[in-house]
């Protein structure tokens, strides 16, 4: 990434946000964030109820923090100290929203030109045309927002968004709903027009395959705090806690103890509490004895009909089928092996292994399928 | 019959649903958008004439707009002559006696409007007035229909206020309802049948208008206007 241009770093986003909110129920909600957003893509990833909305909505003056510093590059947006609070409309921010909130009273073309207020007619236009050629939607100028499809109404949103040439663009899930393809070809549109201006994009997500699909770089929150920043490989393959090692799709978090270290292979034996089965796992920061949890993903576990011999995975554990459900493509089978294991396979594979439930198996997992989390 | 009187109501209540709606719209938009915690008190205020009786309201406007009254005395000042017993005096009261005909639809329309469109309206770089005037207001507009038409037909139908505040001079204060009463009191009865009948008409006309836009509207949105008569 080009983050260490001087130039590009001086249209970076940063945010600097604390903020308390009284819950009715719970113990208050605590965010307390520091983001630097270079221009490019940056996934804010975390489990619903982590607060990334929330740190869109103090970027774009929506909320107001208790405390903290916001600035698009040089220009200070919201400080705390110097009572700096730049209302929403003179922040020059785009803001996607999860709902799109196109007016429902103008077409297209309308909620396209609305912020662009102040412009002579004839610019306003060309502008307007420009953009919605560029996002693919110039044929539905004249439509309302109800009766354009899904994917075309966040293209329309995405282009109201943009055609006012904003420092920063935050997107808040407005993907959500949209087929794969459809979603990819909106991201390229998205890319294809931020490659030429280069201006910082924050986009928040909950689910994992926006992440690998988007990721250039992502920040993982949860309750209020970032856990983890990095490109989406170093973030989403070694979660540090519970709750994101879920939301990141592992379906299988057991508990378990260190037996030892075996630090010259890298790795070390973890035993599963409340069986006898031992694993192997890279090491981690632990020592013999301690309690870890050990995540790994349903479709990362192979699974054999006899004990299998001459492969290189090292963690091989029998066991039991006590539950076997088909879900589309998707065979979600539960393995008793002391501890219950989740695992995914096709119906090809269920069919031609002629699983069925009180089958006996062989789960292999390699080493590095086994992820140390944070207890 | 008297068409001086229905001609002066039909001129009352059109003033009145004007000078409700010129005044209503920021009221209503205070009251549906102020985060202040003392907004219940104006809110009572503007739902006070739903439950006092009209004779009541009538007499202390009486009372203001009197030579002595701070009403009539301001009155005085501007216009060099006094407020009760006149057709603005008329106009004032009857604006006050619905003015929660006008302002809780008003209130209601604003705030079912979705807020994050008020937020996307912010961050496109509007201000409050350009959120109001290109959001808001036309995402309001059975709601203004409705206020128009309630305090329209209110104001038709009034009779406690207009006795109280303005008398009973003929093309000036005597509206059709203070007609009816006359020629009862008198047992004019087939002169205040055909009175009366008019007035019927009148507003059976404006309210079957009220609930056909209402249903027109409730199929578009997916949800009811503000009537008194859905009120929770």
């Amino acid at each position: 990434m080009d983050t260490v241009d001087g130039e590009v770093n001086r249209a970076a986003l940063t945010a600097r946000v604390k903020m308390e909110r009284l819950r009715r129920d719970s113990p208050p909600f605590l965010l307390d964030i520091s983001i630097e957003v270079p221009p490019g893509i940056t996934i804010l990833f975390g489990p619903s109820g982590a607060g990334k909305s929330t740190v869109l909505d103090c970027i774009a003056g929506l909320a107001r923090p208790d405390a903290g510093r916001i600035a698009a590059g040089q220009e200070v947006l919201f400080d705390s100290l110097a009572s700096v609070n730049c209302p929403p409309q003179s922040r020059r921010i785009a803001y996607v929203f999860q709902t799109l909130a196109l007016f429902p009273h103008m077409s297209a073309e309308e909620n396209v030109a609305y912020g662009l207020d102040g412009l002579p007619h004839g610019e306003r236009s060309a502008r307007v045309e420009e953009i919605l050629e560029a996002f693919g939607v110039g044929k539905l100028r004249a439509r309302k927002p109800p009766e354009i499809s899904g994917g075309e109404r966040q293209r329309i949103a995405l282009a109201r968004s943009l055609v006012t040439r904003p420092r920063v663009l935050l997107l808040d899930e407005p993907l959500t709903g949209l087929d794969a393809e459809l979603k990819a070809a909106i991201v390229d549109d998205l890319r294809a027009w931020n490659a030429a201006r280069r201006i910082p994009i924050l986009y928040v997500t909950h689910t994992r395959e926006e992440v690998d699909a988007l990721g250039e770089r992502v920040i993982a929150m949860d309750h209020g705090r970032v856990v983890s920043e990095g490109t989406p490989m170093e973030v989403l393959e070694a979660p540090r806690r519970n709750r994101l090692a879920q939301a990141a799709g592992f379906e299988n978090l057991l508990s378990a103890t260190v037996v030892d270290l075996r630090e010259a292979d890298g790795v070390m034996r973890v035993r599963l509490n409340g069986s006898l089965s031992e694993l192997e796992a890279p090491l981690g920061y632990a020592a013999a004895g301690d309690r870890v949890r050990v995540a790994i993903r349903a479709g990362d576990i192979l699974l054999a009909t006899m004990r299998p011999e001459g492969l290189s995975a090292r963690n091989i554990i029998e066991g039991r089928i006590v539950a076997m459900e088909t879900r589309g493509i998707l065979v979600r089978a539960r393995v008793d092996c002391g501890v219950q294991f989740i695992v995914h396979l096709t119906p090809g594979a269920a069919r031609s292994l002629g699983l069925a439930e009180r089958s006996r198996v062989w789960l292999v997992l390699k080493t590095h399928s086994c992820h140390l989390v944070e207890e | 019959m008297n068409m001086d009187a229905l001609l002066l109501s039909l001129r009352l209540a059109l003033c009145v649903s004007a000078l409700l709606l010129a005044g209503g719209l920021p009221l209503a938009y205070w009251l549906a958008f102020s985060k202040w915690r003392g907004k219940f008190l104006l809110e009572t205020v503007v739902a006070m004439p739903l439950v006092l009786p009209p004779t009541v309201l009538g007499f202390y406007m009486l009372v203001a707009m009197g030579p002595h009254g701070p009403l009539g005395k301001l009155w005085q000042v501007f216009f060099g002559h006094g407020l009760a017993f006149t057709f603005e005096g008329l106009i004032l009261a009857s604006a006050l006696y619905s003015l929660p005909f006008a302002v809780q639809p008003l209130i209601a329309s604003f705030e079912s409007v979705d807020r994050t469109l008020l937020d996307a309206s912010a961050v496109l770089g509007a201000g409050r007035l350009r959120t109001f005037r290109r959001v808001i207001l036309p995402l309001s507009i059975p709601g203004v229909v409705t206020a128009l038409v309630l305090s329209f037909a209110h104001t038709m139908g009034e009779f406690g206020v207009a006795l109280m505040v303005g008398g009973n001079l003929p093309g000036v204060t005597r509206t059709v309802s203070i007609d009816i009463y006359d020629h009862v009191q008198s047992l004019e009865y087939a002169e205040a049948n055909r009175m009366a009948l008019v007035l019927l008409a009148i507003s059976f006309a404006v309210l079957s208008a009220v609930y056909a836009i209402n249903r027109q509207v409730g199929r578009l949105l997916g949800r009811r206007l503000w009537t008194p008569w859905t009120a929770k």
